[in-house]
């Protein structure tokens, strides 16, 4: 990852951003890369009882207790199985980690802020006031998602104290 | 000076906050008729240790107020001075001063201007309003018979004593106009001051001031090193031959002698003792000598050579000692090219050079002594010779690590045990035959990690004493305010408990002993009636029972009111009846707003309550009992477990799930029998256990989890008790016992109920710590609800 993050500086642009872009359903989604601390298989989680079937449990991540979210679950997208194909995108969001399940991920781009435009009222699996912005690349279209507002959210059930938004 | 000094402010703050408490600690086990001179010398080393720190990062407020208290603190440990209780309660204020000074530089918060000038100038009449009372004692004691006012700022030569006022030349080496400007404004807050730049680059000062050489060396050290400042003393009128009386001037005469160091080391030491007073330098027979003219102690002199040579190796003699010497030198003066006077004993010349026979009286020095130390042309005085002392005190070699870094540590081992659990899993499949080397190998790693996970666990727990050592003060000070007597005393203070929970039991205890005070024990006029010593005993103790810690805070006072703890209890409408053992009598003390306290004072009712004490004492897994005779005085007792990171647990099965049990709460396990299962309308199962009915709570049911298991009989039933309930929790299976690592789910996730954490099992897998108190609730509302039929 960080062979590419160097490429990116290389361009010698200075507010381009970093995106690591993944799959949900047919549609291709963005998150800013710097949030992301690792992406790994899924293993074993533990249940938490009388939560939500979209949060699928705690893995032990080094000795750190990280909760999964399945985010194919949360907005009904996608083939929900798990096997050695399935990804984790572990976010690192203000010290707290959170592990999500997503269909796959395909790449890291680096974007200008031109390339980026503001979100029209499309329809998306995401609530669009987690959606930054669209990017299009390569007549492929991705959306930018502020991953950190949609995990704080009270739909995601993650935190005890929801940030407001 | 170009260092950036930033860096060791915290290790300043640190030792700076360690040596109050110990000076405070040492303040009030001072012993007012009889004050121990070690305790003395401790209580002034520490504010000479503060004081040098605070000069060396410019916190020139707490610089000045501990040189004050150092003059005062000098005085009384040389006898010149008798210790009394209003200098304690002096240095007490003082402390605490420095303290808010401390948090101030810490946090950048202002610091009250008054407060501090007040204790200033308390200190300050102190140590000058004095004299002439004490001047009896100084002459039976301080062999130096001193001339009125021996004032501890005394500089190079004594000036006349009555005018304070110093004439000083102070002598910088290359210095910019810039600097010259800025010292200039410096040292013209100590008086008057002008400047003039020399030939050869050097600036001469000319400074009129009542502080002494020391003062103007710690302000010129922001600007120009040490050993580039020259100080003399200007001798308006005060002739040098008047300074023959030198070894009145306040200042002792050492003569330190060193194995042979050096030249580096040797101009190295010579420049850290200028900083002491004056120094000459010479070698002889294999050794170098300081001649060192000075108002500071052995005890700075040794830190300081300290840093240079081995204290073993280290002599240092007093030159002038006796008075019978003392009238001597001023007959035969021998001045120093530095100015500096070197007084001479009865014709006891040494030559220079050849090593002298040892004196007698000096016992056994590391390396044979000479007396002679005899820099140019000085002479020394062998009259009597006193031995130093060095003080025994045990290095206490410690480290300050941050606490994260304990933690990670923690969990790093945490880690290594778990993943060598797996290890062992993995090898127990293989043939014991084949591989027995790689399964001996393993058993060595085994209890090496278990050694290792002990060793670290034990640097989080820290001894009682922590939290014990602010008693003290808190005590004495209520105790005045109050008007009672009382004498505390702690034992067990090197029981060792871990970090997180001694945090945390300082408030509840702090409660619990205001109380004690408070109300427990009476005022001397009522005990005086009663029969008691009119002081009341307080005693705070801690001791290790069976995996807990006991925590005792016994005092010999009233004693609980059984009668007014009933009434005021039935006043406030709780369920009490006048046959309820004393025991249960004594716990509504802890129910919420309630107080049988006949006046409100400004003590109680402040802080926590004991509903909140109980609280918190329940939080942290530990229990509170209270015993009590009326007359006779209380008793209350906190059990705590001796740590929260590490949690003795019950491993139970759940369908696929494994959870953890706390073993503290489990009172037995059983396989129950058809015939022990009752059903009861709305309120589930109940299960007959030695002749108790319990409710039973299933597992599953509870946390929505499916299981092959969901007949009692089938299972097996945990009871359990928290906050005096009991019940039975229905479980597939029994696991095993096991010590688990205690992590948080709300580091990453948040509170879920009925789950007070997870860890980590030997398989890498999580399993769920159950938080038995929640749910013997969520039991109940669930079989309130009618959940099965």
């Amino acid at each position: 990852m960080s062979s590419i993050s160097e490429s990116g500086n290389n361009d010698g642009v200075t507010n381009a951003k970093e995106f690591l872009t993944f799959v949900l359903g047919n549609e291709e989604y963005g998150l800013e890369i710097l949030k992301v601390q690792e992406i790994r298989g899924y293993d074993a989680v533990t249940k938490i009882a009388n939560t939500p079937d979209f949060i699928k449990g705690v893995v032990n991540l080094r000795g750190r207790i990280v909760p999964i979210v399945d985010l194919r679950i949360k907005f009904n997208l996608g083939k929900v199985e798990y096997n050695e194909f399935t990804v984790v995108i572990i976010l690192n969001l203000n010290g707290r980690i959170v592990g999500m399940v997503v269909d796959g991920v395909s790449d890291v781009m680096s974007l200008q802020p031109n390339q980026i435009r503001a979100v029209p009222d499309i329809v998306a699996s995401i609530d669009t006031k987690y959606i930054v912005g669209l990017a299009s690349v390569e007549e492929k279209m991705f959306i930018l998602v502020d991953i950190e507002q949609l995990m704080s959210s009270t739909d995601m059930e993650l935190m005890d104290s929801v940030a407001m938004h | 000076m170009s260092i950036d000094m930033s860096q060791f402010y915290q290790a300043f703050f640190d030792e700076a906050e360690e040596l109050l408490a110990e000076a405070e600690h040492l303040l009030l086990a001072l012993d007012l008729d009889n004050p121990d001179s070690e305790d003395l010398n401790a209580i002034f080393r520490a504010a000479h240790s503060i004081k040098g720190g605070a000069a060396t990062f410019g916190m020139t407020d707490m610089a000045e107020i501990t040189h004050v208290l150092e003059n005062l603190l000098d005085k009384i440990r040389k006898n010149e001075m008798a210790l009394t209780g209003e200098h304690v309660d002096t240095f007490l204020e003082a402390k605490d001063v420095l303290n808010s000074q401390l948090e101030g530089h810490r946090s950048g918060a202002d610091v009250d201007r008054d407060v501090q000038e007040e204790v200033k100038r308390k200190l300050k009449a102190l140590s000058e309003g004095k004299p002439v009372s004490a001047a009896a004692e100084m002459a039976s004691a301080a062999p130096a018979s001193a001339p009125a006012a021996p004032k501890p700022a005394a500089a190079a030569a004594p000036a006349a004593p009555v005018d304070k006022m110093r004439h000083y030349h102070i002598d910088v080496k290359a210095l910019s106009e810039k600097d010259t400007a800025n010292l200039e404004g410096e040292l013209g807050l100590l008086g008057e001051v002008s400047s003039k730049r020399l030939d050869n680059g050097h600036v001469a000062f000319s400074l009129k001031t009542e502080d002494s050489e020391d003062d103007i060396i710690s302000i010129c050290a922001f600007i120009v090193e040490p050993e580039d400042i020259k100080i003399n003393l200007q001798s308006d009128g005060a002739a040098p031959a008047a300074a023959a009386g030198a070894p009145a001037d306040g200042k002792h005469r050492f003569n330190i002698e060193v194995p042979e160091l050096s030249d580096k080391d040797a101009e190295n030491l010579k420049s850290e003792l200028a900083l002491l007073g004056d120094v000459s330098i010479s070698k002889a027979g294999g050794k170098t000598i300081f001649a060192l003219a000075t108002e500071d102690t052995r005890d700075s002199i040794e830190s300081i050579c300290s840093f240079v040579v081995d204290l073993d190796t280290l002599v240092i003699k007093d030159a002038v000692d006796t008075p019978a010497a003392a009238p001597a030198p001023a007959a035969d003066v021998a001045v120093a090219a530095s100015g500096f006077i070197e007084g001479d004993g009865f014709g006891f010349f040494e030559p220079i050079t050849p090593p002298p026979p040892a004196p007698v009286v000096e016992a056994e020095p590391p390396k044979p002594v000479e007396a002679a130390p005899a820099p140019v042309a000085e002479k020394k005085p062998a009259a009597v010779k006193k031995e130093v002392e060095k003080p025994a005190a045990a290095e206490t070699t410690s480290i300050r690590v941050g606490v994260e870094k304990v933690d990670q540590l923690i969990n790093l081992v945490g880690e290594l045990v778990i993943t060598q659990a797996m290890l062992e899993e993995r090898i127990s499949k293989l043939d014991p035959v084949t591989h027995e080397d790689l399964l001996n190998s393993l058993g060595q790693l085994t209890r090496n990690t278990r050694d290792l996970q002990e060793s670290v666990m034990s640097i989080r727990m820290m001894p009682m004493d922590y939290v014990f050592s602010r008693f003290p003060r808190m005590v004495r000070d209520l105790a005045t305010r109050l008007g009672k007597k009382v004498e505390f005393v702690t034992s067990g203070a090197a029981t060792e408990l871990d970090k997180g929970l001694i945090e945390r039991i300082v408030d509840p205890l702090t409660h619990l002993v205001r109380n004690s005070i408070d109300h427990g024990i009476e005022v001397p006029d009522i005990r005086h009636q009663s029969g008691k010593n009119e002081t009341g005993r307080l005693s705070l103790s801690a001791s290790n029972r069976g995996g807990n810690i006991v925590i005792e805070v016994t005092d010999d006072g009233a004693g609980l009111n059984r009668e007014r703890i009933l009434s005021k209890a039935k006043q406030n409408g709780l369920p009490v009846s006048d046959t309820m053992p004393d025991s249960d009598v004594w716990q509504l003390i802890f129910a919420p707003g309630f107080s049988t306290a006949e006046q409100v004072t400004d003590v109680s009712g402040r802080g926590v309550g004991m509903d909140v004490v109980k609280r918190n004492v329940s939080a942290m897994g530990g229990v509170i009992d209270i015993r009590s005779a009326l007359g006779y005085g209380t008793t209350m007792s906190i059990s705590l477990p001796l740590t929260l990171a590490i949690l003795d647990g019950m491993s139970v099965s759940l369908g696929d799930n494994m959870y953890v049990v706390p073993l503290n709460l489990i009172v037995e396990t059983m396989q129950p029998q058809a015939t022990d299962i009752k059903t009861v309308t709305g309120a589930g199962f109940m299960v007959h256990v030695r002749g108790e009915y319990l409710p039973i709570i299933p597992l599953y049911s509870l946390f929505n989890q499916p299981t092959q298991i969901t007949n009692p009989v089938d299972g097996v039933l945990v009871i359990i008790e928290a906050e005096g309930k009991k019940a039975a929790l229905f479980v597939d299976g029994l696991v095993g016992q096991q010590q688990v690592v205690i992590k948080s789910l709300e580091t990453n996730y948040r509170k879920v109920p009925g789950i007070s954490g997870a860890t980590i099992m030997g398989d890498g897998s999580v399993a769920l710590i159950l938080d038995v108190p929640t749910i013997i609730k969520m039991g109940q509302n669930n079989n309130s609800e009618g959940v099965y039929q």
